[in-house]
């Protein structure tokens, strides 16, 4: 957790409509290099809508994304990928019929640079760079502990594990920024622990910088680094957890006070 | 052995190796079909317009010609040159590839996330718009294809097979088509090796995943329309071993793209989802095929091969309907 206070990513004026909808209404907020960065709110608030606006899957009408000092243009999310930003899912969004080893494969994509000739004819350096990224990628599966289901197609994984085998694969990419959608959505007690381990273990080991959504206050709050509170589409508290905790329109938003 | 049961044994050999020209246009069927979801009415017409270019090129004819001819009072038909049969398969390949692309860019890249039914409507206009395009490019007679492949029965497998009937029965050996076995021993090399590419290479994995979730593969940095030029490269070139084993067969012509049609029922058997099953189906309906018309012909009246597969296809639907090998379908409520 060595946060230097330079800016990963710089999120200005965003403001995001659908139709007549405005699911996220002029949010700005910050993401230091190495840093845990929670967006929290209830359902509703806008949280996936801005994770998909940085990921790219959302393009929004008004505002800018500066990335590594630099503002992005209007970019495609694979594009994005390649720059260095990986993600999970809310529901997970896994390769069903493929091994849990072939998915967390999928994740070097971006590595893996060898041309399409190269690969029909296996050879010309497409086979060294396969044991290569598979080395990587086997390293990300000691680290999650799921050795005993590489080979298992994930469509047939109970959900805790999926969801480890989707964390995986975002880790195989050795991301810059790694967004995470809900990882701990629909687990258990237990489950939690186990990921939110992992979460700060890659974020200290490797100096990954984290953003997280979570739904449940509890957990993020141990974890964060520095909170965004969502609620409605707009930002209504920013800051270190203590500091969110005791922010009154937080505390509205959540046990959901009536506007007299 | 009886003659009888000698008889039946080629009539099943014939069928399989008939089959397996099926499982050819089958398996470019499935290959699109998993990976983007559209179902490829075009399929046939590319094999045929595949075999076309190949005849073309080999034999140095001038594309066009007859347009040509017609704007410009000429009278060309064929270039000086005549090309080897590996080069001309090299440039076809290229010529399919650019063919890819130009779908994707013409076609797919306007119509993403479109429902699958628009999608099937675009490529029957694509069939068609092939059909007259390669008619125009080429001329519409008839075409030898003479790739080097060997034609014509095996003598040896005849001389083999002959001392396996009783003494005394009337039994020349069994007629086995050498192009028919090439066509068997390619066609297993395609499937190893789509197996193997698709399995162990980068690419190979792409196609898998966007052929399961578009979001999750875009999130890991893979470009869909990159994936769906390769795709439509990929069946291109399996179009082109279908047109190329069906042209040496029976000349290259327009009928071929009816050739389409029987791969159909093919599909409907092995699932729409399964490589292994384009193969098996083929083999199934090949031989199945043959054998009804061997045993219920002389009862019923011939031309039984028009029908049966379609017959077998509809009784297949009806008691498993995601075929021998497709995924179930699951309906969660």
């Amino acid at each position: 957790m060595n946060v230097d206070n330079t800016k990963m990513m710089d999120i200005k004026n965003i403001v995001l409509r659908f139709g007549g909808v405005v699911a996220i209404q002029n949010i700005s907020f910050d993401i230091f290099k190495g840093e845990i960065r929670a967006i929290i709110g209830p359902n509703g608030a806008g949280k996936s809508s801005m994770l998909n606006v940085i990921n790219g899957f959302y393009h929004p009408q008004e505002g800018e994304v500066w990335f590594r000092g630099k503002k992005r243009g209007s970019m495609k999310p694979y594009q994005i990928a390649h720059q260095g930003i990986a993600r999970t899912f809310q529901n997970i969004a896994l390769f069903k019929g493929m091994s849990a080893l072939d998915n967390i494969m999928t994740g070097r994509f971006t590595h893996m640079k060898k041309s399409i000739f190269s690969q029909i004819i296996w050879a010309g350096g497409a086979s060294k760079e396969e044991y290569e990224n598979r080395e990587v990628v086997e390293k990300v599966i000691d680290f999650l502990e799921i050795q005993h289901i590489r080979k298992t197609p994930v469509g047939a994984l109970p959900y805790g594990l999926q969801k480890r085998v989707e964390l995986g694969r975002a880790l195989a990419a050795q991301p810059e920024l790694l967004l995470l959608d809900e990882p701990m959505a629909g687990m258990n007690v237990e489950e939690k622990e186990d990921m939110s381990r992992y979460i700060l273990d890659v974020n200290n080991e490797f100096g990954t910088t984290v953003a997280l959504i979570e739904h449940d206050m509890g957990v993020v709050m141990d974890i964060s680094d520095r909170v965004v509170v969502m609620d409605y589409g707009k930002k209504i508290g920013d800051g270190t957890p203590d500091e969110v905790r005791n922010n009154q329109a937080v505390i509205d938003a959540y046990l959901g006070v009536s506007e007299h | 052995m009886s003659a009888d049961f000698l008889y039946t044994i080629e009539v099943i050999l014939n069928g399989l190796m008939a089959g397996v020209l099926y499982s050819l246009v089958a398996l470019g069927f499935v290959l699109i079909f998993k990976a983007s979801g559209i179902f490829n009415y075009a399929q046939g017409v590319m094999a045929l317009f595949a075999a076309l270019t190949l005849v073309g090129l080999q034999e140095g004819r001038v594309p066009f010609a007859h347009l040509i001819n017609a704007v410009f009072g000429t009278k060309v038909h064929h270039f000086d040159w005549t090309l080897p049969a590996i080069a001309a398969i090299i440039f076809t390949i290229l010529v399919m590839v650019l063919f890819a692309v130009l779908v994707e860019k013409l076609i797919l890249k306007h119509l993403v996330n479109q429902e699958p039914i628009i999608l099937f409507m675009a490529t029957i206009g694509l069939a068609y718009f092939m059909e007259g395009f390669g008619d125009l490019m080429w001329g519409s007679d008839v075409k030898t294809l003479n790739v080097g492949i060997p034609q014509g029965g095996s003598l040896w497998f005849e001389d083999f097979t002959v001392g396996w009937a009783a003494e005394g029965e009337k039994f020349y050996g069994m007629y086995v088509d050498l192009l028919d076995v090439w066509a068997a021993i390619i066609a297993i090399s395609l499937v190893l090796f789509l197996t193997v590419f698709s399995q162990y290479t980068k690419s190979g994995r792409a196609l898998r995943a966007v052929a399961d979730d578009h979001q999750a593969a875009l999130s890991v940095g893979i470009s869909l329309r990159v994936i769906w030029v390769l795709v439509w490269s990929i069946s291109g070139f399996v179009a082109l071993v279908a047109g190329m084993m069906w042209g040496a067969k029976s000349g290259v012509q327009f009928s071929l793209s009816l050739i389409a049609l029987k791969a159909l029922p093919v599909l409907m058997l092995g699932g729409f989802t399964s490589i292994p099953g384009a193969i098996v189906g083929g083999l199934i309906i090949g031989a199945g095929e043959k054998l009804f018309e061997f045993f219920m012909a002389p009862i019923i009246g011939g031309a039984t091969e028009n029908w049966f597969a379609y017959v077998l296809a509809l009784l297949f639907l009806v008691f498993r309907p995601q075929g021998l090998f497709g995924e179930k379908i699951i309906e969660r409520v």
